[in-house]
C-alpha cells in the first residue's frame, strides 16, 4: 500500500522562468522580497510551507472559525478597553440613556453605558465583541467535537488535544471574567452565584472567596481584577497556547479522510500558495463579515435593561452566557437537602457534587486521547480520520457525553423552557434529572447500535452494491432488483478503517497475569466485542460469483 | 489476526541507540493480509471554467464586482458614521447608527471573503496534489544526535555527578516563587471572614426600611398580602453600603397569623408581630435574591436555581437546591409604630461556608 | 438634509443640543401617537367615571344582573364566594377591572392560574360589572388617570421596578417562571390602568403593593419606565425576546455557527 498515484511532487515548486522583461512592479515585488530574506532567511520558511498541502473538507474549517473569531475578539476587545473604565468607583449616571439618569452606579457599567449609548459605532464593537465570543466557544465546542468523533486525536495528536482542551478551557475564562466587566445586574448576580460556589469548598472555600473580593462580597476591586485577567494575563496565555497548537498542527499535517488515492502516510488536497491561502483568507472575511453582520442587527446584553449591579433585586430569567451553562443547569439538577454538618464544619455537597461531576467530565475529556490508547495498545500514527460510525463504541461515548452536557445545558434554562412549553419548573426539573442519566445511556446504547448498522450496511452495499431500483424478471419468472456494482474509488471510501479485535489475556514475561492487563481487557471488550470487519479481498471475489 | 500485544512490544520506542528498522505495536488492530488495495487518486475532472473560456471570464467578472463592493461597503460605513451621529437622548440616533455602521462594515468583509473563495474555486488550478508524510518522530540519526547533546551537556556541567550542588539549586528554585505567593495575602484585609459572614448590620431597635426609597415602614402599611423590600434604615451611613445589602437584604410579608403560628419552634413565638414576618432575602444556596413571593402559596422562589421556600414553615426549603431555611430576623415594632429588629439574625445569612456549624 | 450634524471632533461627553434633525421627526410622530392613545385611554376611563353617583348607581343594577348570569357559577350569587372562587367582597373595582378587562376573568378553565385573553365583555358590561363589584364592600378604587399619563420619572420608575418587579417580570418586562406552572407574565401591551390596577390588588398569586408601600406617584414612575421600553425599541436591534443570554446562546448556535457551517460547506465544495 505505498503511495498510489502520486502525480505532482507538491513540495518542489517550480522556478518560473520567462522571457518577458520585468514589470516596474515585480522589480520591486522582487527588491522587497531580497531585501527582507537578506535579513530573516525567511525564503526557508517559504519553500518549506509556502506549496504545503491541506485536505479540503468543510468539517476541517471549524478550527478556522474559532481563530477568526478570535480576531475580531481582539480587535473590537482594543476598541472597548480605549473607553472601558475597570473601576468601581461610585458615581451618578448622567449620560443618554433615560431610564437610568441620575442613578448611582460603578464607573465601569457607567462607561459600558456610553460606550453603547454616546460612542459611534461603540455598542456595535460592544456586540461585535459579545456575539464573536459566543462564536469562538461555540465553534470550539464543534471543533472538538469533530475531532473526537473522527478520532483524530489519536497518535500523534495526543498532546495537541490536550493544548486544545486547555484553550476550550481559557475561552471559557475568558468569557466569564469579560461577562463580569459591565458591572450590570446580570453580571453581578452571576459573580455572587460564583462567590456562593466558592465558600462551599471545604477548608478553603471561605479564605478563597474572601482573597477574591478583597473582603466580602461584592467589594471595590473585583471589576479590576478580573479586567485584568481578562485583558492581559488570560489572552496572552491563550495566544501562547493558541501558537503551539497551530505550529503541532503543522508538524504533525492535517488528517485526511479515507478516500481513493490518500493513505496514512499522504496527504492530498490543496496547496497553501494559492488555493488554500485564498480559500482560508476569504473565510476570514466571511467569518468576520457575519459577526459584524449579526452585531449591527441583533441585540447582545442589553445591559441597560439591568441596571447598575445592586445585592438586592434579580431578574426573572438569570443566566450565564451559554458556555457557562452546563455548571448553572448542574447547580439546579441538585435534589434537596445535600448539605450536612460534621465535625463542627459545613460540607455543601449541593455545590460540592456538581463541582466534582463536571470536573471529572472534563478531566475524562482532556484524556480520552489516553484512556483509548492504553486499550487498544496502537502504537501507530494515524492520520486517516474515522468515519464516526467505523468506531461504535467511540462514536457512542461521545454521543453519551454530548447528551449529558446538553442536558446539563438546558437545566441552565430549565425556568425558559417551562414558561415557554407551558410545563411547571418542577417537572421540568425532574425531567431533566431523569434524562441526565437515562438520555445519556440511551444515547450510547442508541448511537452504538446506530453505528454497527450502519457499517453494516456499509459492507452489504460493498458485497453486493447499490440498489438501482430497476427491477427484472428473471427467465425463470422471478422478480429480483439489479443491484449496481460500486466503482473501485468508492468502495475504497467504505473499506479503508481500522478493525480491532478485543485483548485476549496473556502472561507477561514472568508468566503472570497482571491486575492492569485484565483492567485493560475488561474495557477493550466492551470497545471491541462488538466489532464488523471491512471487507476483505476474498470476500468479495466470493461475493461477485454467487 | 493480531501479531503484537501492547506488551510486547512496548519498550520498542525506548531504546534510541537501535539502529535496525523500528518494530511499532499496533496494539489490538487486525492487520489482514487479504486487505482490499487503494485503487489510486481517479482521474482529475475539468471544471466549467477550465473548459470554457466565456464562463471563466464571468466568474473572473463576479469576483470584480464583489470586490468593487466591498469598497463600496467600506466607504458606505464611513459614511454612515459621519452623516448618522448620535443624537444625546435619542435613542433612535443611536439605533440607526449602529444599525448602518454594522451594514456598511459587513458590507465591506462578506464581499472580500466570497469574491476570494469564488476566485479559488473556480479560477484557480484545483488539481488535487499529494504530500508524503514522514513520521513524526526523528531519524534515528537526530535522535541520537540529541541524546548525545544532552550527555555532552551533562558530562561538562557535571549535573549529574555534583549532586549536592545539583539538590540545592532545585531547592533554591523552588523557593524562589514562594515570596511571590505570600505577597498574594494582601489581596484581602487582615479582618476575620468568618467573623464578617457571621454578623450582619441588623441590631435591636434598628428601624425596617422600604429599598429604594429609604423610607421607614410602619406595621400598619403592611397589609395582608403584600411584600416589601426591606433593608435596614441606617444603611446609607454604612461604611460599605454594597457589602452590608448583600448581607441584610430582608423580605417582609404579612400572612394571616392562624396560617403559620402552628408551625413555629419554640423559642421564636414573638419574631413575628401580628402576621407581620421578615426573612433574609440572600438564598442559602449559592446567594442570589430569593425575592419571587406569591402571595396565596406563601412560597419564595430563587430565579437563579428555583429553590423554593415556604413562608408558612419558617421559610423550609420545599424544593430545589437548598438545604436550610431562610434565616427569619426577629422584629417588632417600636413607640412610633414603626417595625423594628429585635437583633440581628441568630445564625449566619446566605450561602453555606466552611466554618459554618 | 442634515443641517445639524455635531462637530465630528467634540469630545464624546460634549453632547450636540440639535433638535432638527430628521430623527425628531420620527420622535414627534411617536410622541403623538402616543399622547392620542393616552388621550384615547383617558376620554374611554372618563366614560366610566364621570358623575359616578347616578351612572354608578345605574349600572351597578346592570352589572348585579350580569353578575348573576355570568360568575355566580362561580363566586355566588351574593359575590361572597364559594369552593370554585373566592369572594369578592372588598376586593374593590380595581381589581375588577383589571380582571375583566385583561379578560382573566372569566376563566377559560380551571389551571394554574388565569390567562390574559380578549375579553368576554364590551367596556359598558365591565364598566356594569366594576361597578356592581365596588358596591358590595370598599376596596381600591379606579386608578386616577393622572397616573396613568406615562409622564413620570423613568429613572426613578425604572429603579422601583427592579427592586419590586423584575425578579418575577424579568428587568425588560419578558415575564418569568413562578411555582407549580404559575408565571408572571409579559408586560409589554399591558395597559398602564391594568398595570397600576394589577400593583393595587394583586392579582392572583402577586403580591399587593399598596400606596403604603409604593405611592400613587412612585406606580406612576414605574408605568413611564414600562411604556419606555416598550415604545423605544433595543437599540442593538432585534431584542430575541429579552429573554436574555438563553436566547442569545440559541441565536449564535442555529443562526449563527449555522450560517457559517453551510459557508464551509460551500467553500469545500467541488464547483462544476
Amino acid at each position: 500500500m505505498t503511495a498510489a498515484g502520486t502525480t505532482t511532487a507538491a513540495t518542489t515548486a517550480t522556478p518560473t522562468s520567462t522571457d518577458a522583461p520585468p514589470t516596474a512592479g515585480s522589480r520591486f515585488t522582487g527588491a522587497v522580497a531580497n531585501y527582507i530574506d537578506e535579513r530573516t532567511s525567511i525564503s526557508g520558511l517559504v519553500k518549506e510551507l509556502g506549496r504545503k498541502i491541506f485536505p479540503d473538507h468543510w468539517s476541517f474549517m471549524l478550527g478556522e472559525v474559532a481563530i477568526y473569531s478570535f480576531i475580531a475578539i481582539l480587535l473590537s476587545g482594543t476598541f472597548l478597553t480605549l473607553f472601558f473604565d475597570p473601576s468601581m468607583v461610585e458615581v451618578h449616571y448622567e449620560g443618554s440613556y433615560d431610564p437610568l439618569k441620575g442613578i448611582e452606579m460603578s464607573a465601569a457599567y457607567a462607561s459600558a453605558l456610553d460606550i453603547t449609548f454616546d460612542i459611534r459605532g461603540g455598542l456595535l464593537m460592544r456586540q461585535v465583541h459579545h456575539w464573536a465570543a459566543l462564536l469562538f466557544v461555540a465553534s470550539i465546542g464543534l471543533h472538538m467535537l469533530r475531532v473526537f468523533f473522527t478520532g483524530a486525536f489519536r497518535k500523534p495528536r495526543e498532546l495537541n488535544w490536550v493544548i486544545g482542551f486547555v484553550l476550550f478551557v481559557l475561552a471559557m475564562a475568558e468569557g466569564f471574567t469579560g461577562y463580569s466587566l459591565p458591572d450590570d445586574l446580570l453580571s453581578g448576580n452571576g459573580l455572587r452565584i460564583i462567590d456562593g460556589m466558592v465558600k462551599g469548598i471545604p477548608v478553603i472555600g471561605t479564605w478563597t472567596s474572601w482573597l477574591l473580593f478583597g473582603g466580602e462580597f461584592p467589594g471595590t476591586v473585583i471589576v479590576g481584577r478580573l479586567y485584568v485577567l481578562h485583558i492581559m494575563l488570560l489572552p496572552a496565555i491563550l495566544i501562547a497556547a493558541l501558537g503551539v497548537h497551530l505550529l503541532l498542527m503543522v508538524i504533525n499535517k492535517h488528517t485526511q479522510f479515507a478516500g481513493p488515492g490518500r493513505t496514512n502516510s499522504n496527504v492530498v488536497g490543496v496547496p497553501v500558495m494559492p488555493v488554500f491561502a485564498a480559500k482560508a483568507g476569504g473565510f476570514f472575511f466571511i467569518v468576520f463579515g457575519t459577526i459584524v453582520l449579526i452585531a449591527s442587527t441583533v441585540t447582545i446584553n442589553p445591559i441597560w435593561n439591568y441596571g447598575p449591579y445592586d445585592p438586592s433585586p434579580v431578574s426573572a430569567g438569570t443566566q450565564p452566557d451559554w458556555y457557562i451553562g452546563f455548571a448553572d443547569g448542574a447547580l439546579r439538577l441538585v435534589p434537596p437537602g445535600w448539605e450536612f454538618v460534621l465535625f463542627d464544619h459545613t460540607w455543601t455537597i449541593s455545590v460540592l457534587a456538581p463541582m466534582a461531576v463536571l470536573g471529572g467530565f472534563l478531566v475524562l475529556v482532556m484524556f480520552y486521547p489516553f484512556i483509548e490508547a492504553w486499550i487498544t495498545g496502537d502504537k501507530r500514527e494515524h492520520h486517516i480520520a474515522d468515519r464516526p460510525r467505523n468506531a461504535p463504541t467511540r462514536t457512542a461515548i461521545g454521543a453519551a457525553g454530548v447528551t449529558f452536557y446538553a442536558v446539563l445545558w438546558a437545566a441552565a434554562s430549565s425556568d425558559i423552557i417551562a414558561t415557554h412549553f407551558k410545563l411547571t419548573i418542577e417537572g421540568v426539573t425532574y425531567a431533566l434529572q431523569a434524562l441526565l442519566i437515562f438520555g445519556t445511556l440511551a444515547a450510547y446504547l442508541i448511537t452504538k447500535r446506530v453505528c454497527l448498522a450502519l457499517q453494516a450496511k456499509d459492507r452489504e452495499i460493498v458485497l453486493h452494491g447499490v440498489e438501482s431500483g430497476r427491477i427484472v424478471r428473471m427467465p425463470g419468472g422471478e422478480y429480483i432488483e439489479v443491484h449496481e456494482k460500486l466503482d473501485e474509488y468508492d468502495r475504497w471510501r467504505l473499506v479503508d478503517f481500522e478493525d480491532y479485535k478485543p485483548l485476549m489475556i496473556r502472561p507477561n514475561a514472568k508468566g503472570k497475569i497482571t491486575v492492569g492487563q485484565r483492567v485493560r481487557a475488561v474495557f477493550s471488550r466492551w470497545f471491541f466485542e462488538d466489532r464488523i470487519s471491512p471487507v476483505t479481498k476474498g470476500e468479495l471475489e466470493s461475493g461477485e460469483h454467487h | 489476526m493480531a501479531k503484537h500485544d501492547g506488551e510486547t512490544s512496548a519498550a520498542a520506542g525506548s531504546a534510541i541507540e537501535k539502529k535496525l528498522a523500528r518494530e511499532v505495536s499496533a496494539g489490538t488492530a487486525v492487520i489482514s493480509s487479504n486487505a482490499l488495495e487503494n485503487p489510486g487518486l481517479p482521474p482529475h475532472q475539468p471544471r466549467v471554467t477550465d473548459l470554457d473560456p466565456k464562463k471563466e471570464k464571468a466568474a473572473q467578472r463576479r469576483v470584480i464586482w464583489l470586490f468593487t463592493l466591498s469598497i463600496i461597503g467600506s466607504v458606505f460605513a464611513i459614511y454612515a458614521y459621519i452623516a448618522f451621529p448620535i443624537e444625546p437622548g435619542n435613542l433612535t440616533s443611536t439605533r440607526v447608527n449602529n444599525l448602518l455602521v454594522g451594514l456598511g462594515i459587513a458590507t465591506a468583509l462578506l464581499p472580500i471573503g466570497i469574491g476570494a473563495i469564488y476566485w479559488a474555486k473556480n479560477l484557480m488550478k484545483n488539481d488535487e496534489l499529494v504530500e508524503e508524510r514522514h513520521g513524526t518522530r526523528g531519524t534515528e540519526e537526530t535522535r541520537a544526535a540529541a541524546a548525545e547533546v544532552f550527555r555532552v551537556g551533562n558530562e561538562e556541567s557535571g549535573f549529574g555527578r555534583r549532586t549536592l550542588l545539583r539538590n540545592t539549586l532545585i531547592g533554591a528554585v523552588v523557593a524562589a516563587p514562594l515570596p511571590g505567593i505570600v505577597m498574594l495575602r494582601d489581596l484581602a484585609p487582615s479582618a476575620d471572614p468568618v467573623e464578617a459572614f457571621s454578623r450582619t448590620m441588623w441590631k435591636a431597635g434598628t428601624r425596617l426600611a422600604r429599598d429604594g426609597s429609604g423610607t421607614a415602614i410602619k406595621a400598619s402599611d403592611v397589609t395582608l398580602g403584600s411584600v416589601f423590600h426591606v433593608v435596614p434604615y441606617d444603611l446609607p451611613e454604612a461604611e460599605h453600603k454594597l457589602e452590608e445589602k448583600a448581607k441584610a437584604a430582608v423580605l417582609l410579608m404579612r400572612l394571616k397569623p392562624e396560617d403559620f403560628v402552628h408551625n413555629i419552634t419554640p423559642g421564636r413565638e414573638d419574631w413575628h408581630y401580628h402576621g407581620i414576618v421578615a426573612y433574609s432575602k440572600i438564598c442559602t444556596h449559592v446567594g442570589c435574591p430569593v425575592a419571587l413571593y406569591e402571595q396565596h402559596t406563601h412560597h419564595l422562589l430563587c430565579p437563579c436555581h428555583q429553590s423554593q421556600f415556604d413562608i408558612t414553615r419558617e421559610a423550609a426549603v420545599i424544593f430545589g437546591p437548598a438545604k436550610r431555611p431562610l434565616p427569619q430576623l426577629p422584629i417588632t415594632v417600636d413607640a412610633e409604630g414603626y417595625l423594628i429588629a429585635q437583633s440581628d439574625f441568630h445564625e449566619p445569612v446566605g450561602p453555606s461556608f466552611w466554618e459554618r456549624s | 438634509m442634515r443641517t445639524s450634524s455635531p462637530k465630528p471632533n467634540s469630545a464624546p461627553r460634549q453632547r450636540a443640543t440639535g433638535r432638527r434633525s430628521p430623527l425628531a421627526t420620527v420622535a414627534l410622530i411617536a410622541i403623538g401617537l402616543v399622547a392620542t392613545g393616552g388621550a384615547y385611554a383617558l376620554a374611554s376611563t372618563t366614560a366610566t367615571a364621570t358623575n359616578p353617583a347616578i351612572v354608578h348607581q345605574a349600572s351597578a343594577d346592570e352589572g348585579k344582573k350580569l353578575f348573576a348570569a355570568n360568575c355566580a357559577n362561580c363566586h355566588g350569587l351574593d359575590a361572597a364566594g364559594t369552593d370554585e372562587g373566592p369572594s369578592l367582597h372588598g376586593v374593590g373595582a380595581a381589581s375588577a377591572d383589571f380582571q375583566l378587562g385583561t379578560g382573566r376573568m372569566p376563566l377559560a378553565m380551571q389551571g394554574p392560574q388565569g390567562e390574559k385573553k380578549t375579553p368576554q365583555f364590551t367596556a359598558e358590561q365591565i364598566a356594569d360589572l366594576v361597578a356592581y363589584v365596588a358596591s358590595l364592600a370598599p376596596g381600591p378604587a379606579l386608578p386616577e388617570d393622572r397616573y396613568l399619563q406615562a409622564d413620570g420619572s423613568a429613572s426613578k420608575g425604572a429603579e422601583l421596578y427592579r427592586i419590586n418587579c423584575a425578579m418575577c417580570h424579568n428587568v425588560a418586562g419578558a415575564g418569568g417562571a413562578l411555582t407549580q406552572g404559575k408565571f408572571a407574565p409579559a408586560l409589554a401591551g399591558v395597559e398602564a390602568r391594568h398595570i397600576y390596577e394589577a400593583m393595587v390588588t394583586g392579582p392572583q398569586n402577586m403580591p399587593v403593593f399598596s400606596d403604603l408601600n409604593i405611592t400613587p406617584q412612585q406606580k406612576a414612575d414605574i408605568i413611564t419606565y414600562l411604556k419606555f421600553i416598550e415604545n423605544n425599541p433595543s437599540v442593538g436591534g432585534a431584542d430575541l425576546g429579552s429573554l436574555g443570554p438563553v436566547s442569545e446562546g440559541l441565536f449564535i448556535w442555529i443562526f449563527g455557527l449555522g450560517a457559517i457551517v453551510a459557508m464551509t460547506v460551500w467553500i469545500a465544495a467541488r464547483p462544476n
